[in-house]
This record gives structure tokens, sequence and C-alpha cells, in this order.
């Protein structure tokens, strides 16, 4: 492929976990690219116009043609930069289909009673929240540390990494705003030692999002809920 | 299928599932034989499945010798990797690839998102949003015989394809409020007429024939699941 005359952009938002997503899978492989920041409450023309369907970011738009959907992306960019960078995905079958299982579990399985807890009120449903999460926490610990590498699928940040990602900077944040921990050490050592070497590790260090405002938007976000409940 | 190779594929299914259906329609295109087990996951989930996916617990399940792949859509892009001299269901160009990817993800989200709450809704809300799905996919379709345009039938077709078993329930289903009769049902033939065509020339071909329940036997299905969820 020639990459010679190629050019990429990404559409993004400061705080969105899945732009960064993007920002990660393109930095495994070396892209060069011009980034443009989009106000949500105030979407350009051009986002629109490159994802009518969604109208969300992150949209990447690869010599004019717009991919849309970070996990689409992610893969997209794998495909077109084979060869260049980290590999994303593994090559072996198996190997890819498990990637892409545990890429799906994030999103699905884990997320959700993460995001319960940090937006309920302290009480029994919070609670019960945590515990789900820990519960999730607890198939992706064993899955980590069966696998005995330095990252899920081996020892540079892949697929699996790329969409558990974001919570390694977020959890800590929940943490301190709610005042409850999540991911212990002695409970969860595999993840816990995951986390710090994700943050940093060559693709991801010197591209995370600002964190006092991040903070910022997570401590009002939640106040929002508590007081909406 | 006696004298065709046995490449030592099982798929760990449910009849009415759309998702096992996917796996089922793939592997015919593909001419690929394989075991075909009936999971009752109404009933007590087997020792098999629980063995063989034991984070979700859910079919399909593909054992190909030995190993387990799960999730549909992750199965069908499996089984295009192991067996490339099958017909391919993605095409080989990145962008082609992603823009397949994104309909199928599209699917899954909407039209199953939204259709799946047929079975535990009281009244299908005014559906505009399933309209809006079925306007959207419409536009995605265009002239196109197949989702898969130059390609013919493909990653796409095979996504969507066993949710069209839904449509009738959709229509059926829909809140009807007696003056507005037209508007709240979710008439698919009104909508989406393209959708219906594709629909019927998809039908038209053996995999997708043999592996599909009829309209029929999927409603009467949503109104038992209806009445275990207590809905009517």
């Amino acid at each position: 492929m020639d990459h010679q005359q190629e050019k990429v952009q990404l559409f993004g938002m400061w705080a969105s976990p899945y732009v960064y997503k993007v920002k990660w899978a393109l930095s495994i492989k070396g892209v060069e690219y011009e980034y443009v920041e989009e106000d949500l409450w105030n979407k350009s023309r051009q986002l629109l116009k490159h994802n009518p369907v969604h109208k969300k970011v992150p949209v990447l738009v690869y010599n004019g043609k717009p991919v849309a959907e970070s996990d689409v992306i992610v893969q997209f960019i794998d495909d077109v930069w084979k060869g260049h960078g980290g590999r994303i995905l593994p090559e072996e079958p198996h190997e890819r289909a498990m990637a892409r299982f545990w890429a799906r579990f994030v999103p699905d399985k884990l997320s959700p009673p993460i995001w319960k807890w940090f937006t309920t009120a302290g009480g029994e449903e919070q609670d019960a929240a945590h515990d789900a999460a820990m519960e999730q926490l607890r198939v992706l610990e064993e899955e980590l540390a069966h696998g005995g590498n330095e990252f899920f699928a081996g020892d540079s940040v892949g697929l699996v990494d790329l969409s558990l990602g974001a919570l390694a900077y977020v959890i800590p944040m929940y943490e301190e705003i709610i005042g409850e921990r999540l991911v212990i050490e002695e409970r969860f050592p595999s993840l816990y030692a995951w986390m710090g070497r994700f943050l940093a590790a060559p693709p991801v260090k010197d591209h995370l999002p600002p964190m006092e405002e991040l903070k910022l938007r997570f401590r009002a976000i939640r106040e929002y809920f508590v007081k909406n409940a | 299928m006696a004298g065709e190779k046995n490449v030592g594929l099982v798929l760990l299914d449910f009849w009415v599932s759309p998702f096992g259906q996917r796996c089922r329609i793939a592997l015919a295109e593909k001419g690929l034989p394989y075991e075909y087990v009936e999971e009752n996951i109404m009933a007590v989930k087997s020792d098999r499945l629980l063995r063989s996916n034991p984070v979700y617990k859910h079919i399909p399940v593909l054992l190909h010798d030995g190993r387990t792949i799960t999730e549909s859509l992750i199965i069908l892009q499996h089984l295009d990797q192991v067996f490339p001299d099958t017909r391919p269901l993605l095409p080989a160009d990145p962008y082609e690839r992603a823009h397949a990817r994104f309909w199928a993800d599209y699917v899954d989200k909407k039209v199953y998102g939204s259709g799946s709450k047929m079975y535990t809704e009281p009244q299908m809300q005014t559906n505009i949003e399933m309209v809006d799905i079925l306007k959207t996919l419409e536009r995605e379709l265009g002239e196109k015989e197949f989702f898969g345009g130059e390609h013919g039938f493909g990653f796409v077709d095979v996504a969507l394809i066993p949710f069209t078993a839904w449509f009738e329930s959709f229509d059926r289903y829909s809140f009807k409020k007696k003056s507005f009769d037209r508007y709240w049902g979710v008439k698919v033939a009104e909508v989406a007429p393209k959708l219906v065509s594709w629909a019927a020339r998809c039908q038209e071909r053996e995999s997708v024939s043999n592996s599909l329940y009829s309209p029929e036997k999927v409603y009467d299905f949503a109104g038992m699941m209806r009445k275990d969820f207590g809905i009517e």
C-alpha cells in the first residue's frame, strides 16, 4: 500500500475514551494525522457529512473516505498499515477470534456496571453495581493472569488492551471521586500491574487526556446523576 | 453430508436465534459441513455449552477441532480466515471491509437493540426508532442487489437477513392506536420497499431458506416469550 500521498484526519473530542482508543492505534502504527476537535453541542458540517448515521466521534477520514465506530476504525488501521509498527490483532485465527471476543467484553459486560457504580448515589444500588463490576473484573483478571503476558495477547499493546485502555485512568479517577476502591492490588494483581504498564507504554504515554480537566468533568457528571436520581 | 471432508466443525445453536442463523447461513454459503447441535437454552443449559462459553453462556458457539469461537460476527470472520478457499463474506479491500463491519455493527446495535424490545415491552412504543432504522438501511441498500454490492451476497446481508423474520412481528406488535393505525404500526413494506425486495432475493438462496424459519413461527415464539415475561 502506498503511504506516501495519503491524508489522514481524526475527528474527536478531548474527553472521549473511544477517540483515545483510535489515537493509540494510530500511534502503534506511527501514522501521521490531522486531529480535529469537535464541539459535540455544535457538531461541524464535516462531522455530520462523514458520519451521518451516528453523528458521533471518533471518525477517521482516510484520503477523504470516512470510517466510524472505534472498533471498526482500529481494525481498519491494522489492515491499512499492515506491516508497519506493531501488530494490533494477532495473526493466528483462534487468537484473533479471542482478541475480538475480549475486546467486546469490555463495553458489553464490564463498562455498564462500572458506569452504574459511578453514577449512582451511595447505598444499596451502588453497592450492587460495585459488586457486579468486581465480578466482571474477576473474569478479566483470570484471563490476563492465565495468559501470563505483559499485555493481553503478548508483549505489546493490542486490541484488547486498547478496548480496556481508558479504564486504566478512568477507574482511579472514579475511585478518588467516590472515595471507594474498585481495582485493589491484592484482589486484582494482574489487572493492577497491567494498568500501570498500559499508561507507561510507548503508544499511550504521550497520548493521554488532560487529567485535571477530566476529573472536573467526571465530578460534575457524578453530581448531576446523584442529584437527578 | 456424505463424502465431504470432515473439517471438525460443530455449531451449538438454538433454532430461532438470528445469531445462530447467521452462522448456519455462512457455513452453507461456504459449503462447509458441520454438526448442528440444538441447545435448548430456554431450559437447563448443557454442560458442553457452559464449558465452551463460560462468560456469556449463550449460543451460537462454534467448536473447531475442539477450540471454541463465540459471537456470531466473530464466528463469520473466523470462517473467512480459516477457510480462505471458500466463498468469502468480507471483501479484501480494507475500506470496504470497514464499511461492511460498520453496517454489521449497525444491525447488532440498532436492529437487534430496538427489535428485541418486542420481547420485553408491553407495547412496542411508537417505533419511530424502528422506522428510522429501516429507512437508514433502505438508504444504504439503495439500488444494490445485495448490501455486499459488487461482491454479491456478503457479510452485512448475512448479518441482517435473520432479522427480517421479525418484520412480521414488528408490524403486529406495534402500538396500534385506533385512529392512528397507519402511523403507529410499522408497515415495513411501506417504509422500506427495497429492503423487502432484498429480503425476498435473499430467501431465494438455499443457504438462507434452509436456515430461517417462517415469520409466523417467529411471531408465535415472540408471543410465548412475552407471556413468559408476563406481558400478555
